[in-house]
């Protein structure tokens, strides 16, 4: 699994990594864990807000925060 | 921060302790201007002003649904609604740079194109409710409403300019899926979520009511008088719709909110209190900086001194909201209200660090443009602000 953070690394980013890694560690799923700050190359996920988690490609959240409870459903679904 | 920043701080503060002459009268002066300009801010500004337009940016960024606004920056949005919603959006969306500059990039490859974009990330940091509110309460309502009025209008034309110059450039951009912030159904309608923020706006109008001028008759010294009632019925009220139209953990979430941007804002703002009273002193009073420079650079409303000051304002970093204290100095000192308003129309939207950001995203052609038309604009505004308002 290939989990993207995107954000140009304000607190709000910093937070959503740092939720991921919990939810990992949580359920036990092995995974990549990237985190995107080129304002472009966010930008060509075609996000509009920050921060926004990418898994395996698939958009799963834009701008907030992801709560740990979903970032869990995400991972194991 | 790396390490070896940490130790160039250090040095650099030990260098400043051992060489500076404190002992200097000049120096001296500077110094208790620094702290005498703080409590000024202590006691006229953080209590009735400050505090109340954080509570009220939090509740915006909390409370304001972000998906409804950001549909109109998508490629099939119609022009005329992205380029209206984006002169005003900034009020909403552009509390911290963090949000502008992705967002930005988004609407400019993927979304309306490079005239909505450019318009969004002029208004973005002119307009939002903090600057607007310490502009107004500090430097004076006229250069507030100027500063508003100045900068949705500028946000149109520049972005209606940037998208007639490079029109071919638009045209082939690359369409695609986009992704906004999903709606959170809150279960308020538009109406209760505009009363709640109206009766916030009110009670930081109210509270921060100037006294009025001693020979002043009629209406005004009657609002002066009672403001402080007019203060706790609206309390009152506000208290009343949280009860009743907000859950708990909107409440903690509004409170967080408010919360992160005093973190985020106050020590900057503190700061920039203190540079900018020990370099440019109160109103009336000298520091560091002798007045005639700044009177011989900015003062007067002639053509040389609106261009200086948005220069200057262009490449300059004002720190978010530091751009007051620093104008209330620099005014003090005898800079013209022209030039004040070129400075404060060019500066908080363009800064060298966000030149490079926005080169990165769009290229060193249109940046250049973009940041050419900002200042010549500007220097035309503080220019026919100067003639004809003061």
């Amino acid at each position: 699994m290939e989990i993207k953070i995107l954000g140009p690394g304000c607190p709000k980013c910093e937070q959503t990594s740092k939720i991921v890694t919990e939810a990992l560690s949580d359920t036990g799923v092995e995974a990549t864990v990237e985190k995107v700050t080129g304002v472009m190359e966010i930008a060509g996920y075609g996000v509009f807000g920050t921060p926004a988690v990418v898994i395996d490609g698939d958009v799963k959240c834009v701008g907030k925060i992801p709560k740990k409870e979903d970032v869990s459903s995400w991972l194991t679904k | 921060m790396k390490e070896k920043t940490k130790l160039l701080i250090l040095v650099g503060l030990f260098l400043m302790a051992y060489f500076i002459p404190w002992a200097h009268p000049v120096i001296r002066q500077s110094g208790l201007e620094a702290f005498m300009m703080l409590q000024e801010y202590a006691r006229e500004h953080v209590l009735t002003c400050l505090i109340p337009a954080f509570f009220i940016a939090g509740a915006i960024a909390v409370f304001v649904s972000q998906a409804s606004v950001l549909k109109y920056f998508g490629n099939q949005a119609k022009k005329i609604l992205s380029y209206s919603v984006a002169s005003v959006s900034g009020t909403i969306l552009a509390v911290c740079s963090c949000t502008v500059l992705p967002l930005f990039a988004g609407i400019y490859s993927r979304g309306a194109g490079i005239g909505p974009a450019t318009a969004f990330l002029y208004s973005g940091p002119a307009i939002n409710v903090l600057a607007i509110t310490m502009t107004a309460k500090i430097l004076g309502w006229q250069l507030g409403l100027a500063r508003a009025i100045g900068a949705v209008i500028f946000a149109v034309i520049t972005g209606l300019l940037m998208a007639v110059i490079f029109r071919k450039d638009d045209l082939a951009r690359t369409g695609g899926q986009i992704h906004v912030p999903d709606e959170d159904d809150t279960g308020r309608t538009l109406f209760q979520d505009s009363i709640y923020i109206l009766t916030m706006v009110l009670i930081l109008i109210f509270a921060a009511f100037a006294k009025p001028a001693p020979d002043a008759a009629g209406l005004w010294p009657a609002i002066f008088a009672a403001k402080w009632y007019i203060t706790i019925f609206l309390l009152i009220a506000l208290g009343w719709m949280l009860k009743a139209w907000f859950t708990k953990e909107e409440c903690v979430s509004w409170i967080d909110a408010t919360w992160g941007f005093m973190k985020q804002i106050f020590p900057l703002l503190l700061g920039g209190v203190i540079v900018a009273g020990f370099l440019l002193g109160r109103p009336g009073h000298s520091a560091l900086i002798p007045e005639q420079y700044i009177q011989t650079l900015l003062g007067g409303n002639s053509l040389w001194a609106n261009l200086f000051a948005s220069v200057a304002g262009a490449f300059m970093y004002f720190a978010t909201l530091t751009e007051v204290p620093i104008l209330q100095g620099l005014l003090g000192a005898g800079m013209g209200k022209g030039p004040a308003l070129a400075l404060l129309l060019a500066g908080p939207a363009l800064s060298l660090p966000n030149m490079l950001v926005i080169g990165g995203v769009m290229g060193v052609k249109k940046t250049a443009v973009f940041c050419a038309i900002i200042v010549v604009m500007s220097t035309i505004a503080g220019m026919l602000y100067g003639t004809f308002v003061v």
